[in-house]
């Protein structure tokens, strides 16, 4: 699947390894399943190690290993889920996850600018989803009512700006 | 009232755009349905059994004289020539075009409307009394902190995909109006013993197959903390609904679920987290600024003085006319239940008319009420025979606000895709049953609430006597409740037994009416006499044609 990453198409340097199947030599990604059993042979690999989340797992749940993972997926089952909205802020506000956090998963095009507000920055689409509309996205809307994980400048903290 | 600056109206014109090109790509098949219909949700379009619907939010219940001329305007050139104001106190279209709809919202744009999250899994529009500002019971108007809780919740990006609705109303005076504790997060402005302004925030309540009354969550949450406490609850929401049964996904089931005092603690965490990152505070500066909006109109000196008039003049203040906080004014309700009418439902000849009486009577702002009716806030005293004879001519001075013909009824299966049952037609029927205004006052206060399905957008679980509508096996049945609540004593309403066809709904009604009327003791409601004898009295008389018939 492509990989939208850095307002720009970029070559997945993970493999995403599925819970029977043997981890490639390089960067791999595993489910939540597979790194608690396998935790510890997971982390001596001398490799970058990423963790795919569905949409009921609660980032917490990985404890202090949080910062252990270059990647973070956070799974859409479906686009009507909004769970991961919470879990990626959770991972930049409270767990202070700087990593990449990536979108995988049954998303719109109508979601992506919230996706980037509460703190992805990555974002697994479509084949054939052309970038121009990944970048349309995130323009729709000029400003923001809340502050969230990107750190936006608020309608609020706009307002107390003195403007020329 | 608000107004707009220029965020909040670039932030309106570009979700205009955006909503825009989401029906450009539905049109062209580059949307699934299943994939538009959460986006046009969130926009307040619905599709109904015979065309969109459009729902448009009237935040708080407040419009201006231009804004209703608007409304007027779309009824005419995009509707059939009338709207319908809902319990959420919004104005519904029932027989729009998808391809009009950009259109319709670039206009409502024109005078600061919109429809952002009037349907939808998001934080929905916002509630308050519709007495706000003009009262004297009130702690302090509550519409500034439901605009800041609108703006707040205005796409926010952490949920506006939450497990199912959320609604949020705001109190503040004992007596309650705004049925706050069946929202999923009641707010009430309270003041503490030291005599500070702060908020108390329930949740879990709710209509729709399990009504619940919502329960306290903190007892007093400072000002400058409120968004990051609402914040908080709702994280937990998010976090921890079920997603897997619709039916089970209301901030209500979770609550009940685990418990007051767990929900309590997880939403205390977050709380403290949300509080010490301090990015949610609410500056006195900005709490100034949106409240010097909401600032009352200057009252003149007036002789406090009510007018005598008419006998049908003097019948219409007895129910329709409230106590104001300045002498020589009155809050009057407008009743959109005339008897015959649909409940909520008004002519764009009737929305241009009552914006013409705003204006010649320097009535700056109109309010609905989540009972389907519209309110004067600021009326002077010796106007009210004039503006009264006005509203006889409009056919908008029925005069039964809060009396048993003053009947909420969502629109039911002549318009809705989800009910089961029409609304309307029980309605009109009971109301002509009780059209004697001399029977009316005898009966005194008296609250129908009609529902077409289990959803309860009619609020059937709230009425003195609530109505249910079902469907056995392809015919309308109706089922009482009695005992129901929405004011600041709210109870969940007890279903009777099995229901009445359409046409044995309305006698069984007058039944019940005429047993509570036999039964009253010193000046007791409805609601009193029932809370005081029970069910029994009232079932044996409801269904004892039935049992005639049976033998």
């Amino acid at each position: 699947m492509p990989l939208i990453k850095d307002s720009a198409f970029v070559q997945d340097a993970f493999v995403t390894v599925a819970d029977d199947a043997a981890l490639p030599g390089g960067a791999a990604i595993v489910s939540l399943a597979r790194f608690q059993k396998e935790r510890d042979a997971l982390l001596a690999r001398n490799a970058p190690l990423g963790i795919q989340l569905k949409a009921p797992e609660n980032p917490e749940l990985l404890g202090e290993d949080v910062q252990r993972f270059s990647v973070i997926v956070l799974e859409f089952p479906a686009f009507r889920d909004g769970r991961a909205f919470s879990w990626a802020r959770m991972l930049r506000e409270r767990l202070n996850f700087t990593g990449e956090i990536r979108g995988a998963g049954h998303f719109l095009y109508d979601q992506i600018a919230y996706m980037k507000r509460v703190g992805f920055d990555a974002w697994n689409v479509a084949e054939g989803f052309p970038l121009e509309q990944f970048h349309r996205a995130l323009t729709e809307i000029t400003n923001v009512y809340q502050p969230s994980a990107d750190g936006k400048k608020t309608i609020r903290e706009l307002r107390a700006t003195p403007r020329p | 009232m608000y107004r707009y600056d220029e965020f909040d109206a670039q932030f309106v014109k570009e979700r205009v755009s955006q909503f825009r090109y989401q029906v450009e790509r539905r049109l062209a098949g580059e949307l699934t349905e299943d994939e538009f219909k959460p986006l046009r949700l969130m926009n307040g379009l619905y599709l109904q059994l015979h065309a969109y619907m459009l729902r448009i939010a009237v935040p708080y219940g407040t419009l201006n004289a231009k804004q209703m001329r608007m409304l007027a305007h779309i009824a005419r050139k995009y509707d059939k020539g009338y709207g319908h104001f809902t319990t959420r106190t919004n104005m519904q279209f029932h027989w729009i075009k998808l391809v009009d709809v950009p259109d319709i919202l670039e206009e409502l744009a024109s005078v600061e409307m919109h429809c952002i999250q009037t349907s939808g899994n998001c934080i929905r529009n916002v509630t308050a009394d519709h007495f706000a500002g003009a009262t004297d019971e009130e702690i302090e108007d509550p519409r500034p902190l439901c605009e800041i809780i609108r703006q707040w919740s205005s796409l926010h990006p952490e949920f506006v995909f939450l497990a199912r609705k959320f609604k949020i109303a705001v109190g503040a005076t004992p007596h309650d109006r705004a049925a706050l504790l069946w929202h999923d997060m009641p707010v009430e402005i309270v003041k503490n013993e030291a005599g500070e302004v702060g908020y108390r925030v329930y949740a879990g309540g709710g209509m729709g197959r399990t009504p619940y009354i919502a329960l306290l969550m903190k007892d007093f949450v400072k000002r400058e903390d409120i968004l990051a406490y609402l914040e908080a609850v709702l994280r937990v929401y998010n976090q921890d609904s079920r997603r897997d049964n619709i039916h089970k996904q209301r901030i209500k089931i979770l609550v009940n679920t685990i418990g007051q005092e767990e929900m309590q603690r997880r939403i205390e965490r977050e709380f403290e987290e949300i509080k010490a990152s301090g990015s949610l505070q609410l500056p006195q500066e900005e709490l100034d600024r949106i409240k010097a909006y909401f600032a009352p109109p200057k009252f003149e000196t007036l002789d406090d003085e009510m007018p005598i008039g008419s006998y049908d003049f003097e019948n219409w203040k007895k129910t329709n006319i409230h106590k104001h906080r300045a002498p020589g004014y009155a809050i009057a309700t407008i009743s959109l239940k005339a008897i015959g009418q649909t409940p909520g439902d008004i002519s764009h000849v009737q929305m241009d008319a009552l914006a013409d009486l705003m204006d010649q009577f320097g009535i700056d702002e109109i309010r609905v009420s989540h009972e389907q009716n519209l309110v004067l806030p600021h009326a002077r005293k010796r106007d009210l025979p004039a503006i009264f004879a006005r509203l006889q001519k409009l056919d908008l001075a029925t005069p039964n606000s809060g009396l048993i013909t003053d009947i909420i009824a969502c629109p039911g299966l002549d318009y809705c895709d989800l009910a089961n049952a029409r609304s309307i037609p029980i309605a009109k029927d009971i109301a002509r049953r009780f059209e004697n205004l001399d029977r009316q006052h005898d009966i005194g206060e008296l609250k129908i609430k009609i529902s077409g399905c289990i959803n309860a957008c009619g609020h059937h679980h709230a009425g003195h006597i609530g109505i249910l509508g079902v469907d056995k096996k392809g015919v309308e049945y109706y089922q009482i409740l009695l005992g129901g609540s929405g004011a600041e004593d709210a109870t969940v309403g007890n279903i009777m037994g099995p229901g009445f066809s359409a046409h044995d709904i309305g006698p069984a009604v007058e039944r019940v009416v005429d047993t509570y009327v036999k039964l009253r003791q010193n000046g007791e409601r409805f609601l009193d006499t029932y809370r005081r004898v029970g069910m029994e009295p009232f079932k044996n008389m409801a269904y004892l044609e039935q049992m005639y018939a049976a033998h």
